[in-house]
């Protein structure tokens, strides 16, 4: 290319019109953003956010206090303390996850013989206190019975692959 | 010796060893459920599998006996698929419930399932459901878990003495039970947990509360009785959550009496972890620094002679020491470790101590019991010479009690009278059992604290000497006179000579005014209501008990789980346990208590580490140069002081009155409350 083609392209703007271009191309192209909090991402079953302590449908808490998330948890973020129920039956007394400890890496919901433990969908919980996030077994319960329905079909859609 | 061959390595082992010992000796692991060391053989569970030369198939190695040249096979290919075909049997029926099951991360059957069974069952039908069995509050029962490998049966016939368990049906319907709904009557049956390879016997207090991975293990001494049995203490944070024994073969085998394993929930209940003071009748409490001034200025001008020091049952050596050396630096005489009233002469070690050894007692071949209840004073040690006497075989190993005629002792032992004018008929060959004791090789005679602790406990010691000397039991080679303590500390206070000094007072002198200032250390077992009302009480110890509730000062100190200590057994043998957890609140260890009073005081105990006063313990007896332990026979035969009494006529009374609640601790332990209500108050009640 030679010196007056050069000269005559960038009198012309023929560089700004491609560029205009490439933007008219993306402006009539469907959006790779969305509009959070107001739109939402769609999630794989295996997200793991928030964690949850499941219950069998008649009530029943499922964990059995048998600490293997306790054992794995690389980060060391599960407590639990435990002794025999009045009907002799092996619970917890105590199951707490310091969520600022926790790394989520799902190996405690890997671990439960009896899927109690479970990391779910939610990823909004962020708090304005650290104490917030020091979950006990009240909260980790209510967050299974808030987000059970949700937390069933998950599993089930993952069975499948396991 | 035996040549055998395991895997291509040449092994030499003991003719009549079985197979399995050979391959052990050949550094090969087998398998196995039902083969103990310490229990007979029953070779049925069949998981020690092995191939031997010229066998047409596998044979059970734990019951199949070698012979010279023989070839064993523990790694070929029809091995490996009988051992996985066996664990595919034994998981048929045993349920999947290892996350609630409290052997879980501890358990025989799931660690070999994991190293010698299949990945997977092909068993569809449904699993045998068994009913639990009652078995007292100790051992907790989860029947369907059991395989059947009755060690359970063979530890209570065998070991305990107490043939309660059994099976009944056969084949699939092959049941462990206890025939009828009763509680163990076993002391050892703590045991059961240990040697059960699966989760059908738990420890019923422990139920849950941890798993073994979580358990931070330390190596320490019991003291709730006088065998120092070796234990391990596994804890979690704070607080002690079990105690299991550790092996030691000259000693307690791997046996742990029931106190000493379950005492542990006494030790976080009850307990002082602050100084206290007395004001206008009241505790108060107090700073360390306001309880040692207090002390100090109630001692000033109280001559050495009205001051006085009472060692508990349960001290460490250094505290002993620590104590002794305090009270000689206040010039008080009047010091005792001898909260029962017993009486020794303890001019030579030989007459207060188990000369023969725990482990010597497997080389007598007769033994005459005085005024003693080994059952229930050592268990451990019962149960050794309960297998000595199943070992001996019938009649090879005559066995006499002197009193507590009504006692089992859990080998067939005859009642030569009640009381110690028995002993004046043995010696003059009046009583059968003369000529057997005359015969014997080995005998052995032991004085239990029944006998010591009466007025006239130094004849009969006297007695018992004369009768050993007599018999020939006291020789170079063979010490056949034994004194079989109760209390833990008792050995290392009279080593120590914490009895009383020239003119001083022992226990029963310093009650009733006959001291102004009483120095208790962890002492609770006497009279303590006899104290004078004027005399100035300061109880330095871990448990609000007796001895605490009288007090002027309390001083905290600590259990045996939270300190370094030494301690020497009823043979002699000096032992040392470390530092399990740390001491609430508070609380300090003993020797540390007294080394600060000390300087408040005025008259500094020459010592600021556990090693110096390890050092001035050793200068004060050599045996405690080391941690070690030498049998000795005598070559002297001069008994001891006979004391100012006569032998009495009276009966022997037992010395321990309910075996569960000894001890300010086991005072403080539910599950050895509940073990009292079961166990001893209703037998009682039933003798009123």
């Amino acid at each position: 290319m030679n010196a007056l083609t050069k000269a005559a392209r960038s009198m012309l703007l023929a560089e700004l019109a491609a560029g205009m271009g490439a933007t008219l191309k993306a402006f009539f192209k469907p959006k790779a953003t969305i509009n959070y909090p107001y739109e939402k991402g769609v999630l794989s079953p295996r997200f793991r956010g928030e964690h949850a302590l499941r219950r069998y449908p008649n009530g029943e808490e499922r964990c059995i206090a048998c600490k293997l998330c306790e054992a794995t948890c690389p980060a060391e973020a599960i407590t639990i303390e435990a002794e025999p129920r009045d009907d002799g039956s092996r619970r917890t007394t105590r199951y707490d996850i310091d969520m600022t400890k926790c790394i989520y890496c799902g190996l405690c919901e890997e671990a439960c013989p009896v899927d109690a433990i479970v990391e779910g969908p939610n990823y909004e919980f962020a708090t304005e206190t650290r104490e917030e996030l020091m979950y006990d077994k009240d909260k980790l319960l209510a967050n299974g019975d808030r987000w059970e329905s949700v937390l069933a079909r998950r599993l089930e859609l993952d069975a499948p692959y396991r | 010796m035996v040549k055998v061959t395991v895997d291509g390595i040449v092994v030499d082992v003991a003719p009549g060893s079985s197979a399995l010992q050979a391959c052990e000796a050949a550094g090969k692991e087998i398998p196995r459920f039902c083969y103990h060391e310490r229990l007979s053989v029953a070779g049925n569970c069949r998981m020690c599998l092995v191939e031997v030369s010229g066998g047409r198939k596998p044979v059970a190695s734990c019951g199949f006996p070698i012979s010279n040249g023989m070839q064993i096979f523990t790694d070929t290919e029809v091995v490996r698929r009988a051992r996985r075909a066996v664990m595919e049997f034994l998981l048929i029926n045993h349920p999947l419930d290892c996350p609630i099951c409290d052997q879980g991360g501890e358990c025989d059957l799931q660690d070999q399932a994991f190293g010698y069974g299949a990945d997977h069952s092909r068993y569809r039908e449904n699993k045998r459901a068994v009913t639990d069995k009652y078995l007292g509050p100790l051992v907790k029962t989860v029947m369907t878990r059991c395989i059947q490998c009755t060690r359970c049966i063979r530890f209570s016939t065998e070991v305990a003495g107490v043939p309660e368990l059994g099976g009944v049906s056969r084949g699939e319907n092959l049941e462990i039970t206890n025939y009828v709904e009763k509680a163990l009557t076993s002391e050892l049956s703590g045991n059961l947990i240990d040697i059960c390879p699966v989760g059908a016997l738990t420890s019923q207090p422990y139920a849950f509360s941890a798993r073994p991975w979580e358990l931070k293990r330390t190596d320490s001494i019991d003291v709730c009785d006088a065998v120092g049995t070796n234990i391990v203490m596994q804890a979690r944070g704070a607080s002690v959550l079990r105690i299991v024994p550790r092996i030691n073969d000259e000693v307690n085998e791997e046996w742990l009496a029931d106190k000493g394993r379950f005492v542990v929930d006494g030790f976080r209940r009850r307990r002082l972890d602050r100084p206290w003071v007395r004001v206008d009748g009241k505790l108060q409490p107090a700073s360390w620094a306001d309880a040692f001034s207090l002390i100090a200025t109630r001692l000033k001008g109280v001559p050495g002679a009205r001051i006085g020091a009472i060692a508990g049952d349960m001290c460490d050596a250094e505290s002993l020491m620590a104590l002794k050396d305090l009270m000689g630096m206040l010039g008080s005489p009047n010091i005792d470790c001898r909260q029962d009233g017993a009486r020794y002469d303890t001019s030579r070690r030989d007459f207060y101590t188990f000369n023969t050894g725990i482990a010597g007692i497997d080389e007598a071949d007769a033994l005459l019991i005085v005024g003693s209840i080994p059952r229930q004073e050592a268990p451990v040690l019962n149960a050794r010479i309960r297998r000595r006497f199943v070992d001996a075989g019938r009649g090879k190993f005559p066995i006499a009690m002197i009193g507590a005629p009504n006692a089992d002792p859990t080998y067939t032992a005859e009642v030569l009278g009640e009381g110690p004018d028995t002993l004046g008929k043995l010696a003059a060959g009046e009583l059968p059992f003369a000529e057997v004791l005359a015969n014997a090789k080995n005998p052995m005679i032991i004085v239990g604290h029944g006998a010591l602790t009466r007025p006239d406990g130094q004849a009969i010691a006297k007695a018992c000497w004369d009768l050993a000397v007599q018999v020939n039991a006291i020789r170079p080679d063979w010490h056949g006179f034994n004194v079989l303590h109760t209390a833990a500390s008792r050995m290392a206070g009279l080593d120590l000579g914490l009895v009383p000094g020239p003119q001083g007072r022992d226990v029963a002198g310093m009650l009733g005014g006959g001291v102004d200032v009483l120095w208790l250390m962890g002492a609770d077992e006497f009279a303590v209501h006899d104290i004078g009302p004027d005399t100035f009480v300061i109880y330095q110890g871990h448990h609000g008990d007796a001895g605490a509730a009288r007090a002027d000062v309390i001083l905290p100190g600590v259990l045996y789980a939270e300190k370094p200590g030494t301690y020497t057994n009823t043979e002699g043998r000096v032992q040392r346990a470390f530092r399990a957890v740390m001491p609430p609140g508070e609380a300090r260890e003993d020797w540390r208590i007294l080394r600060a009073f000390s300087e408040v005081a005025g008259r500094k105990l020459p010592y600021d580490t556990i090693e110096a006063l390890r050092a001035r313990i050793a200068q004060a007896h050599p045996a405690y140069g080391q941690v070690a332990h030498t049998r000795l026979g005598a070559t002297d035969t001069t008994p001891p002081q006979a004391g100012s009494m006569a032998v009495a006529a009276t009966p022997f009374h037992p010395v321990i009155a309910d075996y569960y609640l000894t001890h300010a601790v086991c005072r403080a332990s539910p599950t050895m409350e509940t073990c009292s209500g079961i166990y001893v108050r209703p037998a009682t009640e039933a003798a009123e």
